[in-house]
């Protein structure tokens, strides 16, 4: 091999600011683009949280600059009935496609897959451009709402027909806001539907020498299955937000029936099915709550072994449960339609997968707890919002037997412990991992290490905070509490108020618990304490680069050679009790 | 926090965590279902609070079970530098056994004997002598439709709805016989230990039916008329209202179910007629 073919990486390396920083080909660049990207999508949707958690309890209380957001929707700062839910739905749209999706999938799946599989980028770094930018215009069409016409979509995240579909007639929200609304969820799914592609063939094709598969990290595999999970996820959704969008401006009728009667006008469509968009989009939609939890389970595994000092009792196991739980994720979505009217025995049909994958999340959870005894677990931020991790995984699905029986779904279904069980698995869960994420890989991103004392004091404060808030949701359900509802007006209702104050506080405290990190986060990538090459004495790849951040192409033109599987830690060997993937060094298990 | 300091306040925290969390399901198991649902007046509704009850039961001690084992392993073994790494007895093969045996034996139970209460509700038709009642739900009021004494429904004309002048079902009694005599009514009134057919219809998006007392929630799908059954054994009033975002009224739309004494309703139903 020459000594220019040693060198020449997919790409050259970047030399104006546009290359390097905005229209960057680096998976690298990309990987941060998206962090960041989630990082304002996040703020504004817990913004929005706040808000609507205000309103609820106070419903009078003028809130500061939201007048100036809108005149319409918050005439002096007051929330209307309307923009309550429009605010919910932006909530969720950004939350679900531009949070849980890109941070923990899209976000780390870039910065880390092609470095811990030895690669020196994605395989095709110019769709990987095209996905962020395309993602990005996603979320700039989503905002947009905000200021046009009768404001943002107001169908809540699901987006159901008809009331998505008709147009003006069925009230505020649903004119031009509800168009952006299916267009940007149709452009974010081209730029998944890329970056999946991208991930899967970057992984087949780009392992370095020794890396086989059985030699990947979990965490490399989680990205892997769950990028198959969303290019077939996506490939629904994509046409359903067509088909969706035509309705409204083609006079279609896929999902629309004949005779509808919206505010006085008989809709000019016949022979639609408002039930064929909830199977296409819970197609998708089951599988996405996967897309955002598969991520965070593999990053939370690979830290923790790395800060037990064992491998997991089988790593292997936990990436057999993980395609297992892919697998059953394609049976299940009809468990969202118990009571929509569909034939009553596929109930059951979807209700036995459903219960089912409680078996691979089980055993999921009994080898992370059989792993941590016995073994020399280090505390640290990381580790810490692994074991927050474990903790939500555990609490968001146990209420998950309840919501898979169809029977027990008659009285809870569309409740505050649907909320409380998603936001719990699916929202807080996911986001630990992002977390544990970030303190763990932050000094190779950045060569800084972050601050340890804040650190722990934003775990801890968002652990209560997240409890305080999701907990109580569940028994509210209980109650009977409906969702979706921007005043608590029913008798049954109104005695539940004070424990939604105490939401309120609790909601407002975990926010500005965030602060810690934001500050954290700032602070530490200009002035944090400079970070050794492998600070928390890891052994996969993405420690084996010449530098933290790494060069432009990974490994300083080398190509690293495997000749281990992950995670050799407990052994005797020169660097202590671990050995690097990349090290030839033979060991013995310590005895 | 130095040395095992960090592992000791997290096994605490948590351990503390799960046992407020668990306190109301605690209550509900060993105190009854009252503590935290709503009463029930259906005749199904028994089968579909045990299922839940059994359901919290198992869900709380898989909940409290794993919450105490992470504290309880997190107090022991964090931070223990340089002793020697333990194996958990039986290994990861003994993890999928359990999980397997036990999390298989809870999810077929669970599912088997949940599936009788689904029947019940669901598989069960009306019976022939039940009493028809439509209802007709539309941004933002639920409207009910009584057959009157010829037994027969009018035929929906959407075009014809015209709220002003309380034809809110748009029928036609100049041309359509059966519509001459049909009771509208702005409450679902029933008699109490009587069976009620309820069918759904939709006017114009989604909507949904929840009586939390009764146990029954089911969506109106605009183009697809469902049809529910259920029996009301006490007298009294309770809230219905609707569970699936329908614009932005949709938490204001209600209305109230009224059960009766068989005399009451045969009288009210009389005075409506009239």
């Amino acid at each position: 091999m020459s000594e220019m073919s040693v060198h020449a990486g997919p790409h050259a390396a970047p030399t104006s600011f546009i290359r390097k920083y905005v229209f960057s080909l680096d998976h690298k660049v990309i990987g941060l683009q998206y962090y960041g990207l989630a990082l304002a999508a996040v703020v504004a949707g817990m913004v929005l949280s706040w808000i609507m958690r205000v309103h609820l309890v106070w419903p009078n209380a003028p809130i500061p600059g939201l007048g100036w957001l809108s005149k319409v929707g918050a005439p002096g700062g007051v929330v209307t009935p309307e923009y309550y839910l429009q605010l919910l739905t932006m909530h969720g749209t950004l939350m679900v496609f531009f949070v849980l999706t890109n941070a923990p999938f899209a976000a780390f799946g870039n910065y880390f897959l092609p470095i811990q599989i030895g690669a020196e980028d994605m395989a095709f770094p110019r769709f990987n451009m095209v996905s962020f930018w395309t993602t990005f215009v996603a979320f700039c069409i989503l905002l947009s709402a905000f200021f046009v016409g009768d404001g943002p979509p107001l169908s809540g995240w699901t987006g159901y027909a008809p009331l998505s579909a008709v147009g003006a007639d069925a009230g505020p929200g649903q004119g031009i806001g509800q168009s952006l609304w299916g267009i940007s969820i149709l452009v974010f799914c081209i730029a998944s539907l890329l970056g999946s592609l991208n991930f899967i063939a970057t992984t087949l094709d780009l392992r370095t020498k020794g890396m086989t598969l059985s030699r990947m990290p979990i965490v490399t595999w989680a990205w892997f299955i769950t990028s198959c999970i969303s290019l077939l996820a996506f490939a629904v959704l994509l046409p359903a937000c067509l088909l969706l969008i035509l309705d409204r401006v083609a006079g279609t009728s896929f999902f629309i029936p004949a005779g509808l009667n919206v505010a006085d006008h008989i809709q000019p469509h016949q022979g639609g099915s408002p039930l064929l968009w909830q199977h296409l989009f819970w197609f998708f939609g089951h599988p996405e709550v996967y897309i955002a939890i598969l991520p965070a389970i593999g990053i939370v595994s690979h830290i923790l072994i790395c800060n037990m000092r064992r491998d997991m009792l089988s790593h292997r196991v936990i990436i057999y449960c993980m395609m297992a739980i892919g697998f059953l994720s394609y049976m299940v979505w009809g468990h969202h339609m118990f009571l929509s009217g569909m034939n009553p025995f596929s109930a059951l049909v979807f209700s036995f997968p459903t219960l089912m994958i409680t078996i691979p999340a089980t055993i999921m959870t009994l080898i992370w707890l059989g792993s941590l005894y016995g073994s020399n677990l280090r505390i640290n931020s990381a580790s810490l919002f692994c074991l927050g991790f474990i903790s939500m995984f555990v609490s968001g699905g146990v209420s998950g037997f309840f919501l898979a029986q169809p029977s027990i779904d008659i009285y809870l279904h569309a409740t505050y412990f649907v909320v409380g069980h998603f936001h719990m698995v699916m929202g807080v869960a996911a986001i630990m991992g992002v977390f544990a994420g970030t303190y763990f890989w932050f000094p190779k991103m950045t060569g800084r290490m972050m601050n340890e004392t804040l650190g722990k004091w934003h775990f801890y404060l968002t652990l209560i905070g997240t409890y305080a808030i999701f907990m109580p949701f569940h028994y509210l359900g209980l109650a009977g509490n409906v969702r979706r509802y921007s005043a608590f007006q029913d008798d049954f209702l109104v005695p539940l108020i004070p424990v939604h104050k105490f939401i309120t506080y609790a909601a407002l405290f975990t926010g500005a618990a965030q602060l810690i990190f934001m500050v954290n986060l700032v602070h530490s990538r200009f002035k944090g304490s400079a970070a050794p090459p492998n600070p928390w004495e890891c052994t996969s790849l993405e420690w084996s680069t010449p530098s933290s951040p790494p060069p432009f192409d990974n490994f300083g033109g080398q190509h690293p050679v495997v000749h281990h599987d992950p995670y050799q830690y407990g052994v005797k060997s020169s660097t202590g009790d671990y050995v690097m993937q990349t090290s030839p060094e033979q060991t013995e298990v310590a005895s | 926090m130095r040395g095992n300091m960090g592992g000791k306040v997290f096994a605490v925290l948590i351990v503390v965590i799960a046992l407020l969390s668990a306190i109301p399901i605690i209550s509900h198991t060993f105190m009854g279902a009252s503590v935290t649902l709503p009463e029930d007046i259906s005749t199904h509704g028994k089968a579909i609070d045990e299922q839940l009850s059994v359901t919290m039961a198992e869900a709380g001690i898989s909940f409290l079970a794993a919450q105490l084992v992470l504290g309880l392993f997190v107090w022991q073994f964090a931070q223990r530098k340089g002793r020697p790494v333990k194996k958990f007895p039986g290994g990861a093969t003994a993890m999928v056994i359990v999980a397997f045996l036990f999390v298989g034996a809870e999810v077929l139970a669970l599912g088997m004997v949940g599936s009788k209460a689904w029947a019940t509700v669901y598989f069960k038709p009306a019976s022939s002598d039940a009493i028809e009642v439509q209802a007709q739900a539309g941004q933002f009021a639920f409207y009910f439709r009584y057959p009157g004494a010829d037994g027969k429904f009018g035929s929906i004309h959407p075009e014809k709805i015209d709220e002003g002048n309380s034809n809110f079902f748009g029928l036609d009694p100049e041309n359509d016989i059966p519509a001459r005599d049909d009771i509208t009514s702005g409450e679902l009134v029933v008699p109490a230990n009587k069976e009620v057919h309820l069918l759904l219809h939709a006017k114009d998006v989604g909507h949904s039916f929840y009586v939390r007392e009764l146990r029954i929630q089911q969506d109106f799908v605009p183009g697809l008329d469902l049809s529910l059954h259920f029996t009301a054994t006490k007298v009294g009033k309770y809230e219905i209202v609707c569970t699936q975002l329908c614009g932005l009224g949709h938490y204001n739309m209600k209305s109230y179910l009224s059960v009766m004494s068989q005399e009451d309703f045969d009288k009210w139903l009389k005075s409506q007629s009239n």
